[in-house]
């Protein structure tokens, strides 16, 4: 009972992760850049499918959908404003820009959507169904077969498809690539708009495990970054692994030591696993061709 | 550039300083047409129904105190500054009130590890502090040797003492578990509740820490289970609360909680969901139930001045609303005494206060310098959620 519990805990945890981290792998595996607002736009997933359909009364698939497209778009905005003019110019400044991103991300919905913790009511957290003898909201369960869904389909698509070998064409050589006919900043904004959406779906799953505030995303944005190198940030494979690995140490580790040491010792942890594996679990070393 | 040009300049320059000048001794003397009565509390984030219950308390007992003439022939002023729960930003806002808007005395709000912050800044520049939330036992026994905070609130110490007897009256509790919030305010209960424990003789199963952005707490109440708590002290604000009561409804565990006052901050009814009366958490004062005519009172001039509070529902956080108007007018009262608005003299002042008929209580010398607290252990009442609104429970 002790450890089922947490070991279920721990794998929707890391599954959750584990999606987020995914956006930041689509992104780099593109265009060597990330999208360090990305914990802001799992706030902002939770936030328009309250607004809309719980405010707004929206039926609840097309409020999904519609913020779904919504933080897309702002997927689309970011790589548009905050990445393309400092990445195309070979500046890192992006990283700043796309912090500072979040945090007026942050902002203006603390101003726009409210001061207070709201719930977000799901009929798939309303009653837990028991698993080996540990209670779990059916939700949990969905989120990491969603996050397993993704990170297979998108190490298909990438590694069969047409559309994906371009988009990996992209980062090696982006001036071939566009002698090949391959649109490079189209991939680019693509791969943003995709990156978001997953952020995007992963604030609507945790919503109703969780309250929805404007700064919900915060520390899942930093976990999820730290799950990402982790696993290698060129991996969907490693990346998604790495996101379970981390959430069921983070569960373990509470569930054996006690919470006190949960933070510290699951982040020395990932200090560790990146000395003896520094391109992460399943990542591989950048090979540059001349 | 020729010389009479220079000279309209230098005349046009030494008219404009003049005129700077003057603004300068004008400008002071307007701004001290009113005593400046400051606030530092969560105006944003998850605890901001804490501060805007502060404001409504602090505004009608102001409203109260100027309509009577104000203090020292002048009017009360409210400036309020956010510290966003950040003790950092915090301190910030209580130099920018203390050094440029010149506030008499600082009102506090519910974040204990802000106001442990501020306390030490405010003892430096004799400013008197008056806290109407945060419970932290250190707040007020901080050591200094010219303490200038002051309190109208609970404090952690005599709360701690209050739940574990409640734990052990009302379930039989004999092997309590903590769950405690991973910050100062944690910290402050768990000494307090470790002492309290130790003075009935009891034992505790064990003592968990969650954190604010915590999504999952199944496995520290795991922990708690294993180790054969009983009951459970829970310490934290409304968000994280309500993360531990949704945790102990997917373990199904149904074991008693007895909590500090962090439910009251907020909605805590939506976000624990059905489970949320289970909680029985403390308070000074709740507008439920019989009220006295003070209450009556203070009740119908909220109702006039904000026009969304309807019923007794939308005043959650009474306990906010309550200190604050009584912290505020034991303030007046003491700049009154003081017959100035210098920070030594107020202090003294606050321990020269006799009597004052309050909404929580009537006031017998409330503060004197062994004890700068003015609520004790008897000015305690347990709570639950019922619906939106907070109801008093009948031991």
């Amino acid at each position: 009972m002790l450890l089922t519990s947490a070991l279920i805990s721990g794998l929707g945890l890391g599954a959750m992760y584990g999606l987020i981290a995914l956006g930041y792998h689509v992104t780099y595996a593109v265009s060597n850049t990330v999208n360090f607002s990305q914990g802001s736009v799992v706030m902002l997933g939770a936030v328009l499918g309250y607004i809309l359909g719980i405010r707004y009364g929206l039926p609840m698939p097309l409020a999904i959908v519609a913020s779904l497209a919504l933080c897309a778009v702002f997927g689309l905005v970011v790589e548009r404003f905050l990445v393309r003019p400092f990445a195309e110019r070979g500046s890192n400044a992006w990283l700043m820009a796309t912090v500072a991103g979040g945090i007026i991300l942050d902002n203006l919905v603390l101003f726009t959507y409210g001061k207070e913790p709201r719930s977000f009511p799901s009929v798939l957290a309303e009653k837990p169904v028991e698993i080996f003898g540990a209670g779990v909201y059916p939700l949990q369960l969905v989120i990491p077969v969603v996050g397993l869904a993704i990170a297979i389909g998108l190490q298909q698509l990438m590694q069969r498809t047409k559309h994906g070998k371009a988009l990996l064409a992209v980062v090696q050589n982006a001036d071939a690539a566009r002698l090949m006919g391959i649109n490079v900043r189209g991939a680019i904004a693509g791969a943003f708009a995709v990156s978001a959406l997953f952020a995007g779906i992963a604030g609507l799953l945790i919503a109703p495990l969780y309250a929805v505030h404007s700064d919900m995303g915060t520390l899942f944005g930093i976990k999820a970054f730290a799950v990402a190198i982790l696993g290698g940030i060129t991996s969907a494979w490693g990346v998604m692994l790495a996101g379970l690995l981390f959430g069921l140490m983070e569960a373990l580790i509470t569930v054996s030591l006690g919470s006190v040491y949960t933070q510290i010792l699951s982040f020395a942890l990932v200090i560790v696993a990146l000395a003896l594996l520094p391109n992460g679990l399943l990542g591989k070393a950048g090979v540059k061709k001349v | 550039m020729s010389s009479s040009l220079r000279m309209t300049l230098t005349r046009r320059l030494a008219l404009g300083s003049v005129a700077l000048g003057l603004m300068a001794v004008a400008l002071p003397v307007q701004a001290q047409d009113t005593i400046k009565i400051g606030l530092v509390a969560a105006l944003s984030g998850q605890s901001a129904k804490s501060g805007e219950a502060i404001t409504r308390g602090l505004t009608i007992a102001i409203d109260e105190v100027n309509a009577k003439g104000g203090v020292l022939g002048k009017k009360l002023e409210l400036v309020r500054r956010d510290d966003e729960s950040n003790p950092g930003k915090g301190v910030l806002a209580a130099r920018e009130l203390v050094q440029r808007e010149k506030v008499a005395v600082l009102f506090g709000g519910l974040d204990t590890p802000v106001s442990m912050a501020i306390v030490p800044y405010i003892n430096s520049e004799k400013v008197p502090f008056m806290g109407v939330w945060a419970a932290g036992t250190p707040i007020t026994r901080n050591g200094a040797a010219e303490n200038y905070a002051f309190r109208v609130s609970a404090v952690d110490e005599i709360v701690d003492q209050a739940l574990v007897d409640y734990a052990v009256a009302k379930y039989k509790s004999k092997t309590p578990g903590m769950i405690l919030i991973n910050n100062s305010w944690g910290e402050s209960n768990e000494a307090g509740l470790k002492k309290a424990l130790a003075g009935a003789n009891m034992k505790y199963a064990a003592i968990e820490k969650f954190n604010d952005a915590d999504v999952d707490v199944v496995p520290q109440l795991t922990r708690l289970k294993a180790a054969g708590a009983d009951a459970l002290f829970m310490v934290g604000n409304v968000a994280p609360s309500s993360i531990v009561v949704k945790s102990l409804d997917r373990m199904g565990w149904d074991v008693p909680v007895v909590s500090h006052w962090g439910p009251a901050g907020g909605r805590f009814n939506e976000l624990a969901g059905a489970s949320a009366p289970k909680v029985h958490f403390i308070q000074t004062f709740t507008f439920s139930g019989k009220l006295t005519p003070k209450g009556e009172q203070v009740f119908a001039a909220l109702k006039k001045k904000f026009p969304e509070i309807q019923t007794t529902a939308d005043v959650t956080p009474a306990v906010g609303i309550a200190n604050a108007y009584d912290g505020l007018h034991l303030t007046a009262m003491a700049i009154a005494k003081a017959g100035t608005t210098e920070g030594p003299k107020v202090r003294q002042a606050f321990y020269a206060i006799d009597k004052y008929d309050g909404l929580i209580k009537s006031y017998f010398k409330p503060f004197s310098t062994e004890n700068q607290d003015a609520l004790g252990p008897k000015d305690y009442i347990f709570t639950r959620f019922v619906g939106p609104e907070i109801l008093p429970l009948t031991n």
